[in-house]
This record gives structure tokens, C-alpha cells and sequence, in this order.
């Protein structure tokens, strides 16, 4: 085991995949010389050349379709954006084209892409680069969305999404890439749509995915400490495909739920697992199920009221607080 | 990639930096003494600004990203500084100097840039979005080539309502790869619109250089030609020269309605936004070269002293006094208020804000 940072993790991800595969190319603004926007990419030109590591320009609907187009003839693309927010000038590719086209040819066609790179708020950008789109992209039936919130989870789904056949579209987050955590050193894949319990606990389960994991694990310990409340913590890692499983499990557990996530409200992440919830688990529930998640705005630039319209801690804590009682 | 044969450069780019050859062209021939004074405060204005922005940004006041027109001065200037009632202007993230050409207040900009409620956009554009729209200036656009399209719609607004105006849509050299401007170049030549699309090529989209990132034969205004557009070259580093070749699409927007892509190549002196170290990409030699051979407001200083229009003195007292201004922008932004939780959820839809018999719609339209 390694202590590795998730951006560290993100990278071994890739390294070890493009040994693996000679089909595996990565593309994206700045990615190559520039060793990354984000320095995700740092030193895999230099490593593996640039065949294989491609700088392209500021056109994101033309290279992101070419890599959908790539993939369909068997390479296996693995697309940067400096900010998932850049995915909305490619949204016909990325929606219509990589979602539809295995639908639409009848399962003639696999599109094998993988589209990655940061889908967050909370860095003081304003509001057209801080978008986290994994509910509107999840609810495109053909796409496959995971939310990254460790290093561990980091470097474990981006190589399932890699090894997968179908479009996978990987939301990190700039704020966790500092972050550090274990890490193994042999070869290992977090498979898609897994949740995992970062925290075991018996009187709440908190829903999270994302920071928000980070943020509800803070509020965990508050709530332990401060409260007495024992409270479980499930990360979703993956959007699309859901593990209804260990979500409902929980609840059945605890018989409380509260679902945080940096979403806007409307249609979240978490409308779908409330209503998952109240659908199987109606009869477990000894209260409402209550969510947290951004103040309903476009992002807003002052850093300060930022900080406040996302969900922080003492936020999850209020509310966690409010479904216990 | 192919290169093209032969590189379609400004003439007065290729020849040793002296005085413009455009000082007697009719549209430079034509300003008083005092608005030639009037241009050259503003050029160090913007200068002085974005230098007082570096500080505030490195003590932690302003976060995010901070894009530094330095260097690029002449541009927003000399294009800006022709412009009469009906012409319009838009632009990218790199947008101070365009707010502070058209009459913006440092206190505004300043404010904006440290989130505070007194900021052109109360603190909640930053500074890649600007705006100003009681000034024919639309912003401040955070993606690139996002402006584009806009541009081109606010010149089928003013051609429309039948006014004798244009827009101006300004971009850098990375942003003529992007699909939205192709379709906005196709829908202004085919729909003759009064579009003036400048193309501010500083050699650098981030860390990709011209050359890395677009084939094109021989400059990218040329790429006009393919829309069936008219299109210049432009040396950016002085002011004169701007101004004595917008004037021409000017008129052609204000005559014929007809588009135009100026490409006006310039240099920035710091990083692509001050998150970038600046240190891999170029060589701190091409930045020294531009700064002491090219430098478009010390150029202008240099050409109005030759006229006699300046004197040693009167420079000096403008420089100053637009330090001071930026040092008082810069105490008002850091005494300024912040916008409330409150706020954040306003300016959301008109709707919203304006309750009252015109409102149209029922029903929840801001979520829990
Ligand atoms: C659609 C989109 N893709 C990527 C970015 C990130 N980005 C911002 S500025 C920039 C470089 C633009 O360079 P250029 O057009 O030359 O303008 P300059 O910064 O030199 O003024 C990039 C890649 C973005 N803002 N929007
Ligand atoms: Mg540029």
C-alpha cells in the first residue's frame, strides 16, 4: 500500500492502462506538453510519447467526437475536459452520439470512451465553470456516470471505466486532488456501480457521492461526537449503474435517511434515491427522508457565499440532526 | 501538420518598432490633442489596473481566475476608442480591459474581482464576467467561443431595429477552433450582419502555442475567405495602426452591413491566468524581446511625445494618477460589502424578481 494523492491515483490510473493497452489514448486540451491543466497527466507524454498522449485544440464537440468516432473502430479514447462545464459545447456528442449509437445500430456498435475530468463548485470560478452534470448525464439510458471521492475509488473506477465497453464519463473534483489516502500497489478495479460504506454506523445513513462523501464523513464524526448518533455513511462511487443494494440495506439498518450531494435540488442525484427509498424501503423508514444539497442558483462567484451555497458541514449536521429527531 | 507557404503577417510587424506609419491615416489625423491624451490615459489605466489586480490577487483577496490584459492594451483602445452609439461590444474571459475602455469605474471592476456586492455584477460574474450593458458592452464570457454566436446576434439586433451600429466580437487565437464560431462566421457573411470579429492573437491559447493548435492558410483572418468575409491583419502594438483598420470594417459594417475578421496580433506579458507559472510553454527571452522592443502603451507614450502632444511631465502625472486610482479601487473593493445568503438566490428570473401583474408563470421556480 501506497499513500498516494487522488490526482497521484488518476495517473497511476491511466499509466497502468496504457501499458496494458496499446489502444488506450489520452486527449485533451494541454494534456501532453503542458502536462495537464491540473497536472493529472504530468509526465505520461515523456513516458509514452505522443502517439499516445495528444494535445488538441479548444474544440471539445470536434475532438470528443472524433474520440466517440475512435472508439467505435476499436481505440480506446480517454478524453480530457479542463472542466466538465466544456462538455456542454459537445453535448450532442457526448448525449446524442456516445449514448445512442450501440441503441440505435441494433448492438452492431460498442463506444468504449472514456470522458474524464473535474464536474465541481467551490473554487471561486463562477458559475460557467463550476457545473457538476452527473444527474442530467445519467439520465441519458447508453451513458455510464461514476463520481470518484478517494484516491483509492479514483484510481479503481477510472480503470474499470477504461477496461468498459460502453461511454463512461468520470466526474472528479479539484478540490480532492490534494487529497491522500491508501492505495494498493498490484492491479485492482473498483467495478462500476458498487456503492461502498465509508463509515459503518447504526442510527442514520447518509446517502453521499463525490466531496460530499468528504463533507458527510466530517459531519459524521460531529454528529458522533457532539450528538451521540451513530451515523453510516454510504458513498454511491457510481451514478449510473446505481447499487440500489447497499443503499436499501443500510436503511433497513438504520431506518433513517439523509441524502447530501453539491447538486442543485431539482432533479438531483438524489430525487432518484429518495424516490429508490420510499419505493422499496417505505415500511423501514421511521422518518422522512431529507436531503441536502446546493442553495438553488447558478454558482455564485464571491467565494464566501459560495462556501455557503454549497453544503458544508454544519448544514448536514442541522439536517441530520432534524431527521433523528 | 501542413504549414502554409507563406505567412500572411502585418507589414509594419516585420520592420523594427519606430514611429507608426499610421499617424496621419484620416482617423488618427482627426483627434485633438486632447483626445489623443484622453487615449493614452486610458491605455495606462488599464495598465495600471491590472498590475494593482497581481497584488490583490497574491495576497489572497481575489480568487479563481485572474486573466491579465497587460501587454494587450492597443487593442481594446484603438478598436474601442472609434466606437459611437449604436456599436456593441462582447468578448471572453479576459475582459478588464474592454470593461475599462468603455467607461467602466476601477471601483466596479476592482470590487467585482473580490466578490463584493458594490462589483459591476455584485459579486456574482468574477472576473470573467463583466458586464455592462447600459455601455454596449455584453460581457465577459468564461467559454471560449461562447461570445460568438451572441456577437453576432446583437449586430442582427442593431441591423433589425434598423440602427447604423455594429458588434465587435473579440477572441483570442485558441477560440477560432471552436464550432460556434465557424457557424457565427457562416451566419454573418450569409446574413450580411455588422459583425467585426477580432481575433486577438497573443501567440498562446494557455500553453499551446498559435502553431500547435490551428492549420490555417497563412493567418487566421484569412480563414475569412472560406465565409466569403472580409478580413485584415493588424499589428497590435500600436494603437494608431488598430485604429486606422477597424475604421475600414467599421464602415463596412455601417455601410454595407457587411462582416468582418480582423486579426490583430499582440502579446501578454503574464501567464495565461495567474494560476498558470508561466514557465515551460515560452522563453522569458520572447517576453523581454515584447516588453522593451514592442510594449503598445509605452509605444503610444513614445509617438505623442515625438508629436509633442505629451511632455515628460504630463506623461509622469498620468501614470500616477492612474496608480492612485487603482490604489483607491482597491481599498474600496477590500472595504466593500459582501453580497448575502440571501442574495444568491436572486437575479435568478426576471420572474422572480419582479412579481406583479406582469408576471406570467405559477408554481415553484427556486427548489429546497
Ligand atoms: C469551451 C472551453 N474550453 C476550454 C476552456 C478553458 N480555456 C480557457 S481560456 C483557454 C485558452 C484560450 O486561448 P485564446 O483563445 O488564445 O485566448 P487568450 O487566453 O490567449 O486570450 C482555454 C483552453 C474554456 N474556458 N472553454
Ligand atoms: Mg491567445
Amino acid at each position: 500500500m501506497a499513500v498516494i494523492s487522488y490526482r497521484e491515483a488518476l495517473r497511476a490510473a491511466m499509466r497502468e492502462e496504457l501499458k496494458r493497452d496499446d489502444k488506450v489514448v489520452i486527449m485533451g486540451e494541454e494534456v501532453a506538453q503542458f502536462n495537464g491543466a491540473y497536472k493529472v497527466t504530468e509526465g505520461l507524454l515523456k513516458e509514452f510519447g505522443p502517439k499516445r498522449i495528444v494535445d488538441t485544440p479548444i474544440s471539445e464537440a470536434g475532438f470528443i467526437g472524433l474520440g466517440i468516432g475512435a472508439s467505435m473502430l476499436g481505440i480506446r479514447p480517454v478524453m480530457e475536459l479542463m472542466f466538465w462545464s466544456f462538455s456542454y459545447v459537445a453535448f450532442d456528442q457526448i448525449v446524442n452520439n456516445a449514448g445512442n449509437i450501440r441503441y440505435m445500430s441494433g448492438g452492431l456498435i460498442n463506444c468504449p470512451i472514456v470522458i474524464r475530468g473535474p464536474g465541481n463548485g467551490g473554487t471561486n470560478v463562477g458559475a460557467t465553470h463550476s457545473h457538476t452534470p452527473e444527474a442530467i448525464l445519467a439520465s441519458h439510458p447508453g451513458i455510464k456516470v461514476v463520481c470518484p471521492a478517494t484516491p483509492y475509488d479514483a484510481k479503481g473506477l477510472l480503470k474499470a471505466a477504461i477496461r468498459d465497453n460502453d461511454p463512461v464519463y468520470v466526474m472528479e473534483n479539484t478540490i480532492l486532488y490534494n487529497d491522500k489516502g491508501e492505495v494498493p500497489d498490484e492491479d485492482y478495479i473498483v467495478p462500476l456501480g458498487v456503492a461502498d460504506v465509508k463509515r459503518v454506523g447504526t442510527d442514520l445513513t447518509i446517502v453521499a457521492h463525490g466531496r460530499a462523501v468528504i463533507t458527510s464523513l466530517k459531519a459524521a464524526e460531529i454528529l458522533e461526537q457532539e450528538h451521540g448518533v451513530s451515523v453510516e455513511v454510504v458513498d454511491l462511487r457510481s451514478i449510473r449503474p446505481l447499487d440500489e443494494e447497499t443503499i436499501l440495506a443500510s436503511v433497513r439498518k438504520t431506518h433513517r435517511a439523509l441524502l447530501v450531494e453539491e447538486n442543485k435540488p431539482f432533479c438531483g442525484v438524489d430525487a432518484q434515491v429518495a424516490y429508490l427509498i420510499q419505493s422499496k424501503a417505505f415500511d423501514e423508514l421511521d422518518a422522512p427522508i431529507h436531503r441536502v444539497s446546493s442553495i438553488d442558483a447558478p454558482q455564485i462567484y464571491c467565494k464566501r457565499m459560495e462556501d455557503q451555497q454549497l453544503p458544508d458541514v454544519n448544514r448536514v449536521v442541522r439536517e441530520a440532526l432534524k431527521v433523528l429527531a | 501538420m501542413a504549414k502554409p507557404a507563406v505567412l500572411t503577417h502585418p507589414e509594419s510587424l516585420k520592420r523594427p518598432a519606430g514611429p507608426s506609419e499610421y499617424a496621419k491615416d484620416p482617423v488618427n489625423a482627426a483627434l485633438t490633442k486632447a483626445e489623443k491624451i484622453a487615449l493614452y490615459t486610458k491605455m495606462a489605466r488599464i495598465r495600471h489596473f491590472e498590475q494593482r489586480c497581481i497584488r490583490i490577487y497574491q495576497q489572497g483577496k481575489i480568487g479563481g481566475f485572474l486573466h491579465l490584459y497587460v501587454g494587450q492594451e492597443a487593442v481594446a483602445a484603438g478598436t474601442i476608442s472609434l466606437l459611437g452609439k449604436h456599436d456593441h461590444l462582447i468578448t471572453g474571459y479576459r475582459d478588464h480591459g474592454h470593461g475599462l475602455m468603455v467607461g467602466m469605474g476601477m471601483n466596479e471592476c476592482m470590487a467585482e474581482l473580490t466578490g463584493r456586492v458594490t462589483g459591476c455584477s455584485q459579486g456574482k460574474g468574477g472576473s470573467m464576467h463583466y458586464f455592462a450593458p447600459d455601455k454596449n458592452y455584453w460581457g465577459g464570457h468564461g467559454i471560449v467561443g461562447g461570445q460568438a454566436p451572441l456577437g453576432t446576434g446583437l449586430a442582427y439586433a442593431v441591423k433589425y431595429m434598423g440602427q447604423k451600429g455594429s458588434c465587435l466580437v473579440y477572441m483570442g487565437d485558441g477560440a477560432v477552433n471552436q464550432g460556434a464560431v465557424h457557424e457565427a462566421y457562416n451566419l454573418a457573411s450569409l446574413w450580411d450582419l455588422p459583425v467585426i470579429f477580432v481575433v486577438e492573437n497573443n501567440g498562446y491559447s494557455m500553453g499551446t502555442s498559435q502553431e500547435r493548435s490551428t492549420a490555417h492558410p497563412g493567418c487566421l483572418a484569412k480563414r475569412a475567405e472560406g465565409y466569403n468575409m472580409a478580413w485584415d491583419v493588424i499589428n497590435g502594438h500600436d494603437v494608431y495602426e488598430v485604429r486606422a483598420k477597424t475604421a475600414i470594417a467599421l464602415k463596412r459594417a455601417h455601410e454595407e452591413s457587411k462582416p468582418t475578421v480582423l486579426e490583430i496580433f499582440t502579446y501578454r506579458y503574464f501567464g495565461h491566468s495567474m494560476a498558470d507559472p508561466d514557465k515551460t510553454y515560452r522563453d522569458k527571452e520572447e517576453i523581454k524581446e515584447y516588453r522593451e522592443k514592442k510594449d503598445p502603451v509605452l509605444a503610444f507614450e513614445q509617438e505623442l511625445l515625438r508629436e509633442k502632444v505629451l511632455t515628460p511631465e504630463l506623461s509622469l502625472k498620468i501614470n500616477e494618477e492612474a496608480m492612485a486610482e487603482a490604489d483607491k479601487a482597491a481599498i474600496f473593493a477590500d472595504e466593500s460589502p459582501d453580497p448575502t445568503v440571501a442574495d444568491i438566490t436572486k437575479h435568478i428570473y426576471w420572474e422572480e424578481d419582479n412579481r406583479g401583474p406582469k408576471t406570467t408563470s405559477r408554481g415553484t421556480i427556486i427548489f429546497e
